[in-house]
């Protein structure tokens, strides 16, 4: 019951996060990136003729105008048009984000399931080579920007070794995507039985998923160890001890349940960020996601899709500290009181 | 008198510190718990007690590096044992209770699952099996409503209840010869701390069990122990019967200790 409260009330905090954000965004784009009648008017352009452009790009009204009349096309659902794209903005976004899901979950599984063991590892090894090794990896991780890791795999295993494919997006160039269903090539090509298809797709996630996987691995590792190395000092852990438990219980019972609370907080945080769109990640690996859009918008000073692409960011991000506390919940019971 | 359970010989030890350099903390203590006595080891904060009841079951802190003496337990040095063994006499063979009950059991599981995951780790058997046992050791230690309490964590309990909690499961799930309990009255309310005691013995009597009871409270002490052990500065000061020590203490600090919890107890 205070499960469905809670939800509730979390989506309920949605509008206002929502109306601040639109807000936000709009003067900000508006304020900060110039006139784009200047990017789609010929340079010999009479200033009617830019009237009329600016008129079309629907900028010709009073600011204030502009931004009630996105208000009320908000309302609606309706997210306004794309300059560049021609598209409507709702129709970009949700085509864009199966990509961006598809390679976030890759890289999100990835630095939970190897970076959780190698935080305990590193804890139940304190201060000896286990823990340096670990910190090492998560000292890189963390300090080495991401598209840089992103360039140094794609020229060792493309470049180099030609052992993965090149950094050309989702599918290998010329390659017809599967009938779309959910949008997800994997999930697409195995519903289509087209498994040389999925193959093809699962290779191009290889890299960009391995250097997304590299980063995330490191800050949880780091969290984790953090988190387990105070739980394995204090006094319920030296009580399972005491009652003769093994190591595997100590450590992964009693130790990492308690340890879990700051990783899942964690986890949330990178969540938002790597579904907000990857903007480097993407733009190096050619992955046609939310991170190539966005960038594409600030480049064209493409307000409607600047705006829209922000709410959808902050949006994912409320899902996820949403999730967060749902995990609280289930992990802690302390919090459910 | 008859061959004792357990014998603490001649141990002594140092913290490291973070320079690298050692600070004596015990000096050669040595003492014995006879079979079916309540022993007590008393002392100021800082006496050694307590690291040296957490070294008997091998749970002293990294910091605490050990440089002479046995602790022999049926025969066996527990000091040398391989950590296999050692993990089979914790719980099976001594058991202990610990000073905040609350914080000793874990946060995040029912206080039942945590009895049953010790019964089950001792006794084996079935997850129900497991789950039975463990209410009726609650039960055994008078926890009104045992069976709702057990579905309930650890932060849902009292400090008395949690300790009653705490003692069911190292004397009632675990079935050792020997209970260590580090000081489990402290920090409860008075007249909690003698319901926690008379439980202590109650069960030590039906049970018995030997017992080691580290404590600073004199009152506790000689209501309901047979032995005490005096510790001060990490050496043991004087040992005798709790009424050699009560009535003619030969040591002037043992005297000094009288005379500071009668004086305690005629403020009260």
């Amino acid at each position: 019951m205070a499960l469905a409260r809670m939800i509730l009330q979390r989506l309920l905090w949605v509008l206002p996060v929502a109306f601040g954000v639109v807000t936000i965004t709009f003067f900000a784009a508006r304020v900060l990136g110039g006139d784009p009648t200047e990017l789609y008017a010929p340079p010999e352009a009479t200033d009617e003729l830019r009237a009329q452009i600016r008129a079309q790009l629907g900028l010709a009204d009073p600011l204030w105008k502009q931004y009630l009349a996105y208000l009320a096309a908000l309302a609606r659902f309706d997210f306004g048009t794309s300059f560049t794209t021609g598209e409507s903005v709702g129709a970009d976004l949700s085509a864009r984000l199966p990509a961006t899901l598809e390679l976030g979950l890759v890289g999100l599984v990835i630095g939970i399931l190897a970076g959780i063991p190698l935080g305990v590892l590193a804890a139940v090894n304190r201060e000896r080579w286990p823990d340096f090794l670990v910190r090492g990896v998560t000292l890189s991780g963390m300090a080495l920007p991401q598209f840089w890791i992103g360039l140094v795999l794609i020229s060792i295993f493309f470049v180099q070794l030609r052992l993965l494919p090149g950094p050309v997006g989702r599918l290998p160039i010329g390659v017809a995507p599967p009938p779309p269903v959910t949008g997800f090539l994997l999930l697409d090509a195995a519903f289509a039985g087209d498994w040389v298809l999925w193959r093809m797709a699962a290779m191009q996630l290889v890299l960009p998923g391995v250097t997304l996987g590299l980063t995330t691995l490191a800050t949880v590792a780091r969290v984790t160890r953090a988190a387990m190395v105070e739980a394995l000092q204090s006094d319920y852990i030296r009580t399972a001890i005491a009652m003769g438990h093994g190591r595997g219980m100590v450590w992964f019972r009693y130790g990492l349940r308690n340890a879990l609370l700051p990783v899942v907080t964690l986890l949330g945080g990178v969540a938002g960020h790597i579904f907000g769109g990857a903007v480097l990640l993407e733009s190096i690996f050619g992955w046609p996601g939310l991170g190539q859009y966005a960038l594409q918008a600030i480049d064209h000073s493409d307000f409607a899709a600047l705006q829209g692409f922000v709410l959808y960011a902050s949006l994912l991000y409320v899902l996820a500290f949403l999730l967060v506390d749902i995990l609280y919940l289930l992990i802690d019971p302390r919090m459910r009181a | 008198m008859t061959v004792p359970l357990l014998r603490v010989d001649g141990l002594g030890g140092a913290f490291r510190r973070r320079d690298g350099g050692l600070t004596p903390v015990l000096h050669d203590v040595s003492f014995a718990l006879q079979p079916g006595c309540i022993t007590a080891v008393v002392g100021e904060t800082g006496s050694g007690k307590s690291l040296t009841a957490l070294t008997i079951l091998g749970l002293q802190p990294s910091a605490f590096v050990r440089r002479s003496g046995r602790i022999l337990f049926a025969g066996q040095d527990l000091l040398a044992l391989p950590p296999s063994a050692m993990r089979a006499v914790r719980g099976r063979r001594i058991s202990m209770v610990f000073q905040d009950a609350r914080a000793a059991l874990n946060p995040v599981f029912s206080v039942g699952a945590q009895l049953a995951d010790v019964h089950r780790l001792q006794h084996g058997g079935s997850a129900r099996a497991a789950w039975d046992a463990a209410v009726e050791a609650l039960r055994r230690v008078r926890i009104p409503e045992a069976e709702r309490r057990a579905r309930q964590y650890p932060h849902e309990f009292s400090g008395g209840m949690a300790q009653r909690a705490m003692i069911a499961m190292a004397a009632l799930v675990c079935t050792p010869a020997l209970l260590i309990l580090d000081e489990p009255t402290t920090g409860l309310d008075v007249t909690i701390q003698s319901d926690i005691m008379e439980l202590i013995v109650e069960l030590c009597r039906d049970r018995g069990l030997t017992a080691c009871l580290i404590t600073h409270d004199l009152g506790v002490v000689a209501e309901s122990c047979e032995e005490v052990v005096v510790m001060n500065a990490g050496r043991v000061v004087e040992t005798g019967t709790t009424e050699a020590i009560f009535t003619r203490p030969q040591q002037p600090y043992t005297r000094r200790l009288l005379a500071a919890s009668r004086l305690d107890a005629a403020a009260a």
